[in-house]
């Protein structure tokens, strides 16, 4: 009998912070690493009386990305009460989006490693308020320990929540899916994306059913993935297990689960004991959203290019489509080079110095490319100075940290250094005299030993202290060698 | 008992000072408060610093307003800085806001002198006073009666002549009602026109902050000064408020030809005390004899306000009264082992028995499977109320009927008997569920001297007309003129 071929089903539901100055429903700071509970006021810690007015940078940056996501733009949407008891939650409900969410029916195109692209669907992308943080003494969880205490600094923090539709089928879908929109998110700037200071979660809901069925497995949730990485691995992982268990006869029970990065596993959270009643309905201290189209129309206009579009510019351009997933990954660094280019910079060589020794630099200073006075023009005259041979490579890329750390014209550095390429005449009588101090190997080379080529050249090199042409020496020795 | 512009009289003629007249008041206050118990916190050196405040500003030349030196009560559901709000409850018993109501702010910036924060039901829920944890408040007219609810220590306070005014909140008749029973003037305004913030919530999309007076003119003057926009609450309406107070001219206490005035047909029948009926018909008699234009209105979903009122108000509320938990503020149970046993302990002891009913019932109600049987469904209805009224503004100015059904009942007489104190919003209620302005206002007496008051239900926005009507049938009358032989 044939093995039983399974396919897994997996939605996300990421959970992105939005870089607002201040919170979802009053003043408060949303600033990271502040003593605890040094960003509260009476509104976000929920105190009697007091009442939410809408940020309305929150409402701004949903929409927009929701506009990112191919998403249709609510006509109308609402805010609604999610009830349930926590200490980190201060009114012991949360103000979220229920039924009529921001944005919804939209879509989001991945690229896959054998460079076919996927369309995953996006379900919805509601606002919401993020809850505190609990310390407990003692023990990592509320049960044990002796007592807890409550940070209400993230009480009241924009979130944006997106749900995708079940359309990843595996690991690396799942990664690719939350790359992509990490990088719309931070080309947008709505979100810093950071995953290990928690301001980008993904959850995910996966099941596997045998090919063929119809009806759905058990669904599991996995939670506590802190890189891509992990989230392709905790799936690979659960889509073991759940195999595994469907072929042992074993029962796959609907449950919240952790990944655990040091034993590389899912362990088993808690039990959903059937479906959690958060008692919605709609808040009643926040009044209706209706964006005006003229609203739409601007926020519209504000999009910039997104990254697909770009990857898709660059391969126009001659790149790889590695090299264009990787140059178009950050907004700044993709404009930057697109500005190079402009400018008559080669594609591939803009590439070449953007992705090799800038990038070095940057991360060895922790600055970035927006940062440093080497500017696209000051990249795109390097790059033009090289192919008209005025310089060589080497030289540019001796005098790269110069221009890194101080900018400025190219050209005006290498007359100050007397840095120029070296050819014609000046060259030729040069090479002349390099010819003449070295009889013994003319006449070996003469003689056969061709590889001797390479000695000339270096010696012509030391001679001009690497200012000559290369091509150019290569031209001339091999005329004046083989004559 | 002095009306606001006597004060103000008193006060640019130097004949009497604001402490003076703070002092006459606080020292009725201690005179009546053993039977009465009006009010939860007296804030006599508060009062007392706010009115040499006013004297100063007098000696200096400086302009006042015309609440300026009031003495003014507060319900205990408004936030007032550093003083103790405790809405009623236990759970709040020692709690003092970190911040100020707008409405407060508004008043205390005008000068008004708050002698002190007046009982109610707890947490508002109520049309007695007596759910109170600090005990009920006594009805000036009959001290074994009740004042009525949940505004019923703001009402008594006024009608007994402890302050001059008083802010209430309304969120089912909690204004109207007690206004009734005390024989004085209480206005509900339209849902948006004074600000929330500040006000310790019941059901939000119903609560609404009002004046009490013992006339016309002095609840008119409040209002004005308490209404307005207020970008801190983002359901309050963004409107020029008019000088209500200026809008009460002489002309209207001779005729009130032009106005149409509709008697809601539904609210006159079974459960009708019949001196209520007969005083409410020689009332509108009154009208019309003024000028007004009487027409019968039907509004036929009017009987189903009650039930679509328990399910919202209680829904709102049970999520509104979550944050009683004992984790940040207010009572906590402390000989709790756990988290959930803290809860427990804190919201047992901290709440009432109505409290308890009703976010039992709201949490019901909104339970997965019920939503749409009762929240949704009420929600429908709630449209089809404001309908209702929607029709009958085609016709008429304002609409009448009676506040309440009876008069002020005997303390402790309904408490075993939830339904029966409900029953008394029947009519009070679906102006909360339209969000359009009510009033009550004197017009009789029973044969045993207990008020009764006669309701008057506006177009959105139209306190104005509300008000005139209202001033022309009292200046042309003389209900207002008596008072409770307490005082
Ligand atoms: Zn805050």
């Amino acid at each position: 009998m044939a093995k039983t071929q399974y396919e897994t089903i997996i939605g996300l539901e990421t959970h992105c912070q939005l870089t607002t100055e201040t919170k979802i429903f009053c003043g408060c700071s949303t600033k990271f690493g502040v003593s605890p509970n040094g960003n509260v006021c009476p509104i976000c810690l929920g105190m009697p009386g007091m009442l939410p007015v809408l940020n309305e940078k929150v409402l701004e940056y949903s929409v927009k990305a929701g506009l990112a996501l191919n998403c249709a733009i609510a006509p109308l949407s609402k805010f609604d009460r999610k009830q349930y008891f926590y200490p980190d939650l201060p009114k012991n409900y949360q103000i979220s989006q229920y039924d009529l969410p921001i944005a919804e029916h939209g879509w989001l195109q991945i690229e896959l490693e054998d460079g076919s692209s996927k369309k995953i669907g996006i379900t919805r992308l509601h606002m919401e308020e993020d809850a505190g943080k609990l310390v407990h003494a003692g023990s990592d969880r509320l049960s044990g320990s002796s007592h807890s205490l409550v940070d209400y600094n993230r009480a009241g923090v924009p979130l944006c929540e997106i749900v995708s539709e079940p359309d990843i089928r595996s690991g690396s879908e799942a990664a690719a899916y939350a790359q992509e929109l990490r990088r719309i998110l931070r080309y947008l700037g709505v979100c810093d994306g950071n995953m290990q200071e928690g301001s980008l979660r993904c959850d995910v809901n996966i099941s596997v059913r045998p090919v063929g069925t119809e009806k759905f497995g058990t669904k599991v949730e996995i939670k506590n993935m802190n890189s891509f990485n992990a989230i392709q691995r905790a799936i690979d992982y659960e889509i073991e297990r759940q195999v595994e268990a469907y072929e042992t006869g074993e029962k796959v029970i609907q449950e919240t689960r952790l990944w655990e990065e040091n034993t590389q596993r899912t362990i088993s959270m808690r039990t959903k004991e059937g479906a959690s009643d958060y008692r919605y309905f709609p808040e009643p201290d926040l009044v209706a959203i209706a964006v005006p189209d003229s609203t739409l129309a601007k926020y519209r206009a504000e999009l910039p290019e997104f990254p697909a579009a770009k990857r898709q510019k660059y391969r126009n351009w001659g790149l790889t489509g590695y090299d264009a997933q990787l140059i178009a990954d950050d907004r700044s660094v993709a404009e930057y080079f697109e500005a190079a280019i402009a400018l008559g910079a080669d594609a591939k060589q803009a590439f070449n110095w953007i992705m090799g020794d800038i990038t070095s630099y940057l991360k060895e200073q922790k600055l970035k490319i927006t940062d440093i006075p080497l500017t696209p023009t000051v990249l795109a005259e390097l790059i033009s100075l090289i192919a008209d041979q005025t310089i060589s490579s080497k030289i540019a890329k001796d005098i790269l940290p110069e221009l890194l750390a101080n900018g400025g014209s190219v050209k005006a550095l290498i007359k100050a250094k007397n840095l120029t390429v070296l050819s014609g005449d000046a060259l030729e009588s040069i090479i002349d005299q390099v010819i003449a101090a070295n009889p013994k190997e003319l006449e070996q080379y003469r003689a056969g030993k061709t590889k001797l080529l390479g000695f000339f050249v270096g010696k012509v090199m030391k001679a001009t202290n690497g200012q000559a042409a290369p091509q150019a020496t290569n031209q001339l020795l091999n005329q004046k060698l083989n004559p | 008992m002095l009306s606001i512009k006597e004060i103000q009289k008193s006060l640019v003629s130097g004949d009497r000072s604001a402490v003076e007249i703070t002092q006459a008041h606080l020292a009725l206050i201690h005179k009546l408060e053993p039977q009465l118990h009006s009010f939860i916190t007296v804030t006599e050196e508060f009062a007392i610093a706010q009115a040499e405040k006013i004297d100063n500003q007098i000696a200096a030349g400086e302009p006042l307003s015309l609440l300026s030196g009031v003495p003014i009560g507060i319900k205990d559901n408004m936030c007032t800085q550093g003083i103790l709000t405790t809405c009623g409850s236990k759970m709040l018993q020692n709690f003092i806001p970190p911040y100020e109501s707008t409405v407060t702010q508004k008043l205390a910036n005008l000068g008004a002198v708050m002698v002190g924060k007046t009982n109610l039901d707890e947490f508002a829920m109520g049309g007695s006073s007596e759910t109170s944890a600090m005990g009920g408040t006594a009805n000036p007219w009959d001290v074994s009666r009740v004042p009525g609810g949940s505004s019923g220590g703001s009402a008594a306070a006024v009608s007994a002549g402890e302050c001059v005014v008083a802010v209430g909140s309304d969120t089912g008749g909690s204004i109207r009602q007690p206004a009734s029973f005390c024989g004085i003037v209480g206005i509900k305004p339209t849902y948006g026109l004074v600000s929330r913030f500040g006000l310790v919530a019941f059901a939000s999309s119903l609560d609404q902050v009002g004046s009490f007076g013992r006339s016309v003119e002095d609840t008119a003057i409040l209002l004005e000064a308490i209404a307005g926009y207020d970008p801190k609450d983002s359901t309050s309406i963004k409107v020029d408020i008019p000088k209500y107070s200026e809008l009460l001219t002489p002309d209207l206490t001779q005729s009130l030809k032009g106005k149409k005035i509709g008697v809601i047909k539904e609210t006159f029948g079974e459960g009708l005390n019949s001196e209520v009926d007969a005083a409410v018909r020689k009332a509108i008699a009154h009208l019309e004899s003024m000028g007004a234009e009487i027409q019968e209105i039907s509004c036929p979903r009017f009987r189903y306000g009650l039930p679509t009122y328990y399910i919202i108000a209680t829904s709102e509320a049970s999520a509104n009264l979550a944050r009683y938990d004992g984790v940040k503020y207010g009572l906590r149970g402390e000989s709790a082992e756990n988290l959930l046993n803290m809860y427990c302990q804190t919201r047992e002891q901290g709440f009432g028995a109505e409290v308890k009913r009703r976010i039992m019932i709201g949490t019901y109600v909104l339970s997965a499977g019920y939503y749409d049987a009762y929240y949704l469904k009420a929600q429908k209805v709630r449209t089809l109320i404001k309908q209702d009224f929607d029709r009958a503004f085609e016709h008429v100015d304002i609409l009448i009927s009676p506040t309440a059904p009876t008069t002020a009942f005997k303390s402790g007489s309904k408490a075993e008997d939830p339904l029966s104190m409900y029953l008394l919003d029947l009519m009070t209620i679906p102006a909360n569920l339209a969000g359009l302005p009510g009033l009550s206002l004197p017009c009789g007496f029973d044969a045993q001297g207990l008020p009764i008051g006669l309701q008057m239900v506006g177009n959105v926005l139209r306190e104005d007309t509300l008000l005139q009507v209202a001033y022309a049938y009292e200046q042309s009358s003389e209900w207002h003129k008596r008072s409770p032989s307490i005082s």
